[in-house]
Order: C-alpha cells, then structure tokens, then sequence
C-alpha cells in the first residue's frame, strides 16, 4: 500500500477506533444530529406527502393544473339561440387551439325535482362533459364516475353525493339505483357512482349528469341558464398565453357578452405551499441542525479537554498536529454522517411501511392517488448538512487538541 | 565515542505570568552512546522530565545545540520532529498512560498506526509478540483497568518498544510500583533494549533503580553533572540498609 493512501487509511482506522471506544458518548452527542436529520427528511416527506393531498382535493374542485376556465355572459337577458352561438364560440376556441382536454361544465347551475321516497325536493345539479372526471380527479367513495359510454345510455346516469344516495336509501353497485326527476316530463335515472359533490355542504343531496343528458332528457331549461363555462386542461407553461388568447378571441367573436377567462386551478395557492415547504419546512430543519451541532461541539469540547492526556500519548507516538486534527475531525464527522445516514434510513422506513400513520396525521380527505416518492432531495441535503455540521462542530475540539501542550498533556 | 544523544550547553527557561524568567535547564552537556543506558537522578522539580522531553523532541532548548545520531535537530517542521520522535524514541511513563477503552493489544498497536508501510498493517501481530515478550501473552485482550499496576508497566514497556525505537525514555517506570514489583519491570526492561541495542535514558528518584544503569548523573537546580561509581554504591547501600 503506498505512503500517500496509507495514511488516510491510518487516519481514518484511528479516527474509527475513538468512535468504537467512545461510542457512547458519541452515540449521546448524536442524538441532535439524529433527529434533526431525521425531521427535516420526514417532515419534508410528510409536507410533500400533505402537498399533493391539498393538490388533489383543490383539483377536484378547480381543476388540474393548469386548468383555465372560459364564461360568456350576456349583458341582457340570456336566450335560446344567444345560448346557442355562445357554445359553439366556446367549442371551436376549444378547437381551433387543439387542446386535448377540455369539456362544459356547470356547477351546481341547475335546478331538478328529484322524487325522493321520502318525498319530491329540488336539487342542485352539475352538468359536465365525460372528460371532467380526468380533468378534476374525480375519485368516487362507491361506483364510478360518468364515462362518454353514457351519452349513449337510454336513461341519464348521476353520480350523486352521500345526503342524495342516503334519501334512497343507499346505494349499491351490484344492483341497479333509480331515481325519478323532474316534474311535467318525468324520467328515471340510474345512479352510477357516490361522491363528494364539490359546492355541496355535504348534509343537502347534489348530483353530477352529463351535459348531454341535461339536453336530451330536458333536466336544464338552456334558455334560461345561459352558456355553460369551458374548461381546459393545458400546461402549466402555456396558461398565461392560452387566458390571453382565449380572453380576445372569445370576446371578438362574442359581441354583447362578458367573457371572462381565467386560471381556475390551485396554482397559486400551492405555490404557497411550496414557499412553506422550501423555507419554513427546511428553515425548522436547519435550525434543529444548528442546534444538534452546538450539542456535538460542547461534548466535543468537554471530551477533547478530558482526552488531554490521551492526545500527548499520541503525539508522544509521533502523531503529528494535522494527524491530531484530523482524527479528531473526522471523528465528529463520521459520528454525524453515521447519525444522518440511520435518521434518513428510519425515515425511509417510516414512509415506506406506515405512510398510513403519516397520512393519518394530515387533515382527512380522499386518498392519495398519486403518493409522492421519497424526497431524496432531502435526504441528501440532511445528510450533507449533518456531515457538514459535524465538520464544523469538530473544527474546534480538533484546534484545541492541535494547540495542546505535549509536556502538559501527558504529565496531566 | 559514538555518540547517539549529544547536547550541548543546553539551557531552557520560561517566562512566568509576573514577568520574570525561570531557569529550568542550565547548560547541559550530554553524551549518550548508541546501547547505553544512563540514569538521571534529581529532587523534584529539578528539571528532570523538562530534560526528557527536550531529548525526546517534546520541548526544545532554549538555547543550546542538541544532535540526534550527528545531525542537528533544531530548525526541523513540526511535522519532520514528529515523525523523527515517533521513529526514534520510546515513552515509558511513570503513571503508565495506557489509553483507556482499548485493550491491552491495542494499546501496544497504537505506536503503530503512526508507522508507515508493513509496520502499519501487521500492528496486530507485532503487539501480541510484544506483548507475549513482557509475559503477558495470556492478557491480550484484558483493558488496562482489570490489570494490576505491574502489568500496566509492562504493557506500557511493550506499547514504548513496539517500533523498536533507538532510544528509550523512561520517566520514573517504577515510580507507580512497589519495590519487588519496580525490580521486575525493570528486569523485562533491560533485557528488552539489551536485546535490541537500544539506548536507555531513564530519570528516577530511586537510586537503586539508578545503579543499574551504566552511568549516573545528578540534575540540582538545572544543572547536570556525573556521579561517580562510589558516590552511587554508597547511596545504593545507605538505602538498602534503612
């Protein structure tokens, strides 16, 4: 072995064998270290993991991102045709910028008698295209959500929130629900899914049915309710541009009406949550760091003046100062790399056998669908910060055993 | 003579917090030959241990030319002096300073994690055979604290010979000890650098300690000076007989 890798190879076997002798202590001056470590890569998971559940429930509401949503209203009263012309503008804008994902929706616009068992009780409804399930993330509690397959359906399909399915007394997916709407024209429609129906308190029935059955079963009066809002689905990148050009396009062809398009989605909001994220998370982190590193100087400190002594022996050996320094460095270094190395592994472990128990501590909701992978951006940067904190939390103890008398040292 | 230790007119002071100057050395003159051993007799606070750690390069001279094997050894690097102590000298002292948590093996190994080379790798092995020379080969991997006071010094005779140094230093190795005990270790003691060559520098209150050495010198108030075969006898003998 050559004189230039044997004395790292030395340095390195000294600085291992103190960690061995005096591992307890190093073991409780580490206990900072570890868990600071440990927080800032679990509560970093955690807040990435309650990030995309805030992601999710606000898409299911607003809309992806980035999702941009167009309305047209008349400036008088709304007529048939007006209504009409204002679809089709909506539709060839959709169209002619080729937009893959996009569709009409109307929140809670409409208005239908439902005979419940209990007895007959108007109910909000919201008319949306099939894509509207992509779109919002639709995730029902039981069923499923409306597909194109029921636009060819010979009775309207609903999914309908809890209050509306308990007034029936239940739902079940095994064997057909009906329900009867409307007053003059009654038709019975068959209820395909449960879920949460987003501008419904919970406690009163709401339903999602298809644009298309509104039209073909007469569940909205058209004339009345004005143009339904287009809603598209584009890239994050493309938005602003796409509001724009919607918002002149829109307006050009739609004389008479006040369009208005606009980012609908939580963008902002989250941006929010990720400004949290970076620096409150992340500043908590570093601060406990900071706090595990004053632990590892001051047993530090207090160690290198108690092993006095046992430093002159060494330079009695031959040691040399850098040799000293070194030891003593890479002795609080490799304690702290060895402390963040088990705090990010407990954390992995944590995440990756009860994201359950994480998932339990965040506000309720409906599950995560996509569940974000570990931070290993985080996991590194705890370690790097763990191993950096443990160099300069050694710097000191290292300089006041470099600076040690011998003579005194050794008759201590 | 063929001198391996040569000092000359070698002083060493301090300047204490009042601002006055102490003397602890004042003009040694010193000659120690390759194989020899020599005895360095004092009251305390004579200057004794400041001698041995100026020959052993961990003090230097105030003023005075010290030569290690002919070659001057002022003006080195820190980090020349301590690798040239580390090859050179062996430390014996009086309260043993085995390093706590490590067992008597690598206690006698530890020299060696500052040797280079083979030295390096085979530490092991080379601190059981050490170890097994002073008697102790069945208390290889006892710590230092479950060992009597007697064993501690022969571990710490081991540990002080492992990168078989051309000079030993021992301060006060029987200091710790009782008589009988004192008397053992300092039979393994001159057999191990008889053996080996090795040149002996060893300070001590004891005289009878001092007697078997090959020269004997007295250290009052800093200053050195050889004490004659007979002076040392009559000691040896005043002492035996109280």
């Amino acid at each position: 072995m050559g004189r230039w890798l044997l004395g790292p190879v030395a340095a390195v076997t000294e600085a291992w064998g103190e960690v061995r002798v005096h591992r307890t202590r190093v073991v409780l001056s580490l206990v900072g270290v570890f868990l600071a470590v440990f927080a800032m890569t679990t509560i970093t998971a955690a807040g990435n993991m309650g990030r995309q559940l805030m992601v999710e429930s606000t898409e299911r509401t607003s809309g992806r991102s980035a999702t941009l949503q167009v309305s047209a209203y008349p400036n008088g009263a709304p007529t048939l045709q007006g209504t009409e012309r204002a679809s089709q503008v909506l539709r060839e804008a959709a169209e002619r910028h080729e937009v893959a994902w996009w569709g009409f929706v109307s929140q809670g616009s409409g208005q239908v008698t439902v005979r419940f068992p209990t007895g007959a009780q108007v109910v909000p409804f919201s008319y949306v295209d099939p894509s509207y399930g992509t779109m919002h993330r639709a995730v029902t509690d039981q069923g499923r959500f409306l597909t194109a397959a029921d636009d060819q359906a010979f009775s309207p399909r609903l999914v309908v929130n809890r209050a509306f399915a308990d007034l029936l007394g239940g739902f079940d997916e095994r064997t057909p629900t009906t329900v009867v709407l409307g007053g003059d024209r009654p038709v019975t429609a068959t209820v395909v899914g449960v879920m949460e129906v987003p501008y419904s308190d919970g406690t009163t029935p709401g339903a999602y049915a298809l644009n298309s059955a509104a039209q073909s079963w007469g569940l909205v009066d058209t004339a009345m309710s004005g143009p339904p809002a287009l809603e598209l689905w584009v890239p994050d990148a493309d938005a602003e541009a796409f509001t724009a050009a919607l918002q002149s396009e829109v307006q050009a062809a739609l004389p008479g009406y006040s369009v208005s398009a606009y980012r609908s989605d939580a963008g902002e909001e989250l941006r929010v949550v990720d400004l949290v994220l970076a620096y409150g998370v992340r500043g908590v982190g570093v601060f406990a760091l900071v706090l595990g590193g004053i632990g590892v100087l001051n047993v530090g400190l207090v160690t290198v003046r108690q092993r006095i002594r046992e430093i002159g022996v060494r330079r009695s050996f031959g040691a040399t100062g850098g040799r000293v320094f070194f030891a003593v460095l890479l002795e609080s270094v490799a304690a702290t790399f060895v402390a963040g190395v088990l705090a990010v592994a407990l954390s992995v472990a944590l995440l990756s056998y009860a994201p359950e128990l994480l998932a339990s501590l965040l506000p309720a909701g409906a599950p995560l669908q996509d569940v974000p992978p570990f931070p290993v951006s985080a996991a590194v940067e705890g370690l790097v910060a763990a191993t950096a904190v443990g160099a300069l939390a050694g710097v000191v103890p290292a300089t006041v055993a470099v600076r040690a008398k011998v003579i005194d040292a050794i008759r201590y | 003579m063929n001198a391996t230790l040569t000092l000359s007119q070698v002083s060493r002071s301090v300047a204490l917090p009042d601002g006055t100057t102490l003397r602890i050395l004042t003009g040694v003159d010193l000659q120690v030959a390759a194989g020899e051993h020599v005895a360095v007799v004092g009251r305390s606070g004579s200057g004794k241990s400041t001698l041995l750690n100026i020959i052993g390069l961990l003090d230097a001279p105030t003023s005075g030319h010290y030569l290690l094997d002919g070659r001057p050894v002022d003006g080195m690097s820190a980090r020349r002096t301590a690798r040239l102590r580390g090859e050179t000298f062996g430390f014996v002292f009086q309260q043993f300073n085995l390093l706590p948590g490590r067992t008597a093996t690598e206690n006698v190994a530890s020299p060696l994690l500052y040797a280079s080379g083979r030295e390096f790798l085979r530490r092991r092995r080379t601190a059981r055979e050490m170890l097994e020379r002073v008697g102790l080969g069945g208390r290889l991997d006892t710590m230092p604290e479950k060992l009597s006071g007697g064993e501690q010094q022969r571990v710490a005779l081991a540990r002080s010979l492992v990168r078989r140094p051309r000079v030993l230093l021992a301060d006060e190795p029987t200091g710790a000890l009782d008589v009988d005990t004192g008397s053992a270790v300092m039979d393994v003691l001159e057999e191990l650098v008889r053996r080996e060559g090795t040149t002996l520098v060893t300070i001590t209150h004891d005289l009878s300690v001092a007697a078997r050495a090959d020269r004997q010198f007295r250290l009052d108030h800093g200053v050195l000076s050889e004490i004659t075969g007979d002076a040392v006898a009559a000691a040896t003998a005043h002492r035996e007989t109280l």
